[in-house]
C-alpha cells in the first residue's frame, strides 16, 4: 500500500516498526509525547531516558540518527521564543559569563525544548516508518470522522495537481511579459490566486462528480484487509509502556 | 422474451437551475454491444445528456432507462454501477493515492469485497493493459496510461453501457490507437461523446448529431461525416485533408 507515494519524511524500510500496523503507532506515538509532556521539567535524567528510547527504536528502524536530526531542524523556529525566556523571565537571577539570567526562566526554556524536541523526534520517527496513506488508513480505523479522512486524502491526491495548475499559470503569465519583482506587478499574481482558487473548486465539483458516478456514498471503501492483532497492539505500545514508567519515575524522584 | 436496450432515452428535456435549456426532448436508443458516437459542437448538450444517463441530473421531462431499469432515486445505486462514465480529464477521475485503490474503489463502494474484489481489479487492470502498474500513483503515469486507468476503474464496475466523454482528447496518436485498441476489443456497449470525427468513424459503426439540445441526426457514422450540408450546419469538421466517401474506406489523400 502507498507505494510510490513517498513524501520527503518517509524512509522507506521493511523493519519490524515498518511492518507495524499503523493505527498502532499512531497510539504509542501519542502515548508517548503525553508522557513526556507530563513528566517534571526538573526530571533531568528521565528526559535522556526518552532519548535512549527514541534512539532503541532508530535502531530497530534502520533511521540513520543524522537523518532524523537534519529534519528536525523544523523545529528552529520555534526555538527562538524558547531562547528569550532566559533574560526576560523573573527572580531569582544568576550570573553567567557576564550574562544576567533568570532562573525560572532558564527552566522554562529547557521545558520547552527539551518537551519540543522529543515530541518532534516522536513524530519524525512515525513519519518516517509510515507512508501517509497508511496514516490515513490508521486514522481510519482509530475512528477519525469520514469526512476529515476524506479531506486529507483528496488533498493528499491533489497536492500536486494543484501545485501543477499554479506552475501553468504562472508559466503562461511569465511568457505574457509579468515579471512580479516590480511591486506594480503584484497584483497580478493575487488574481492568480484568485482564478487558481475557482479552478480548484471546479476541479472539485468535477471530481466529486466521478466519485459519485463510481457509487460513492460519502464513506471510503475499507479495501486493505490486513488485521491488526493483539500481538501488534503489544509489540506497538512497549514502547509507550517504557515512557509511562519513565515518566512515573521522574513523578517520583521530584 | 427480448432483451431491453441498453440505453432508452425517450422526450428527456432538461433546464439548469439558471433557466438555461440544455435539452428540449431527446430521443435515443441503443442496443446491447453497440458502439454510438455522440456528436454536435461545443454547448450542444453532449456532457448534460451524459449526466443524465446516470441520475447525476434527474429529467425535467421524460425519461431515461438503462438495461430496462428506469433511472430514478430509487435506482440510483444499481444504475451508477450499470452506466460507467469515465470523465474527460483522467486527473478528475483517478483520485486515490494507487492505480489499484482507485480500480478498487466503484467495485467496492458497490458491494463487492475481499478476492472478488481483487479479481475485479486485476482483470480490469489487464483489459486496458495496465496491470504492471497496480501499486504506483496516478500522477506519475503518462496521459495515455492515465485514461487506461480510468476506464479501468469504470470496468471494474461491470457497466451495461460505458459512456466516454471525449476519449481521445490530450493524447499522442499511439495512445489514441492503444486506447482504440482496447474498447474494440471490450464487447461492451460504448457510447462516446467527442469531436474527434476519425475516431468516430474508427470506433462506432452509428452515430447520433445532437445540436440545440436536440437529436438533428441519427445513422451510420461514415454516412454522416460523408454528408458536408450536415457537418456545416452544425459546426461539424473533418479535419484538414480528410475526406469521406459512403461506401469506400476513409483517406487522408491531402494531408499525407
Amino acid at each position: 500500500m502507498g507505494a510510490g507515494h513517498s513524501h520527503p519524511l518517509y524512509l522507506a524500510g521493511s523493519s519490524p516498526v515498518h511492518r507495524l500496523p499503523s493505527e498502532v503507532k499512531i497510539v504509542a506515538a501519542f502515548l508517548g509525547v503525553v508522557c513526556v509532556v507530563a513528566t517534571p521539567r526538573e526530571a533531568f535524567g528521565v528526559f535522556a531516558g526518552y532519548l535512549v528510547l527514541l534512539g532503541a527504536i532508530w535502531a530497530i528502524a534502520r533511521i540513520p540518527p543524522g537523518w532524523i536530526l537534519r529534519r528536525s531542524l523544523i523545529e528552529a523556529p520555534f526555538v527562538v521564543l524558547a531562547v528569550l525566556l532566559p533574560f526576560t523571565g523573573g527572580e531569582p537571577r544568576l550570573d553567567w559569563l557576564g550574562l544576567s539570567l533568570s532562573e525560572p526562566g532558564l527552566l522554562g526554556a529547557w521545558n520547552i525544548l527539551i518537551k519540543g524536541t522529543l515530541g518532534v523526534l516522536t513524530s519524525l520517527t512515525l513519519a518516517a516508518t509510515t507512508p501517509l496513506r497508511d496514516l490515513l488508513i490508521g486514522m481510519q480505523r482509530l475512528h477519525a470522522p469520514a469526512l476529515v479522512i476524506t479531506i486529507a486524502t483528496l488533498m493528499l491526491r491533489y497536492i500536486d495537481v494543484i501545485a501543477g495548475e499554479a506552475r501553468r499559470m504562472r508559466l503562461a503569465r511569465i511568457s505574457r511579459g509579468h515579471d512580479p519583482r516590480f511591486l506594480w506587478q503584484v497584483g497580478a499574481t493575487a488574481r492568480g490566486v484568485g482564478s487558481l482558487f475557482v479552478r480548484s473548486y471546479e476541479r472539485g465539483e468535477r471530481v466529486h462528480l466521478a466519485m459519485l458516478s463510481r457509487g460513492w456514498a460519502g464513506e471510503m471503501p475499507r479495501l486493505n484487509e490486513d488485521v491488526t492483532t493483539a500481538r501488534h497492539w503489544r509489540l506497538g505500545l512497549a514502547p509507550a509502556g517504557v515512557a509511562l514508567a519513565l515518566a512515573v519515575t521522574g513523578w517520583i524522584l521530584t | 422474451m427480448t432483451t431491453p436496450p441498453s440505453l432508452l432515452v425517450e422526450g428527456l428535456a432538461f433546464a439548469y437551475p439558471d433557466g438555461h435549456q440544455a435539452l428540449y426532448g431527446v430521443d435515443l436508443r441503443i442496443e446491447r454491444g453497440e458502439r454510438v458516437a455522440l456528436l454536435g459542437p461545443n454547448g450542444a448538450g453532449k456532457t448534460t445528456l451524459a449526466l443524465h444517463l446516470n441520475g447525476i441530473h434527474t429529467a425535467g421531462r421524460g425519461r431515461v432507462a438503462v438495461g430496462g431499469l428506469a433511472v430514478e432515486k430509487a435506482n440510483l445505486r444499481e444504475i451508477r454501477r450499470r452506466v460507467g462514465i469515465v470523465f474527460q480529464d483522467p486527473d478528475d477521475q483517478l483520485f486515490m493515492p494507487t492505480v489499484g485503490e482507485d480500480v478498487a474503489f466503484g467495485p467496492a463502494n458497490f458491494g463487492v469485497s475481499g478476492p472478488a474484489l481483487r479479481e475485479r481489479v486485476d482483470n480490469a487492470l489487464a483489459t486496458v493493459g495496465m496491470a504492471e502498474h497496480r501499486d504506483r500513483s496516478p500522477l506519475h503515469l503518462s496521459g495515455g496510461q492515465r485514461r487506461r486507468v480510468a476506464l479501468a476503474t469504470v470496468l471494474a464496475c461491470e457497466p451495461e453501457i460505458l459512456v466516454l466523454d471525449e476519449p481521445s482528447s490530450n493524447l499522442d496518436p499511439v495512445a489514441r490507437r492503444e486506447l482504440a485498441d482496447v474498447l474494440l476489443g471490450l464487447g461492451t456497449t460504448i457510447l462516446m461523446v467527442t469531436h474527434d470525427l476519425p475516431y468516430a468513424v474508427a470506433l462506432c459503426p452509428r452515430s447520433v448529431v445532437i445540436d440545440d439540445g436536440v437529436v438533428v441526426a441519427d445513422g451510420p457514422t461514415r454516412d454522416l461525416l460523408a454528408d458536408p450540408d450536415l457537418l456545416r450546419r452544425h459546426r461539424l469538421e473533418l479535419p484538414y485533408g480528410f475526406t469521406l466517401t459512403q461506401t469506400g474506406a476513409y483517406s487522408s489523400g491531402g494531408a499525407g
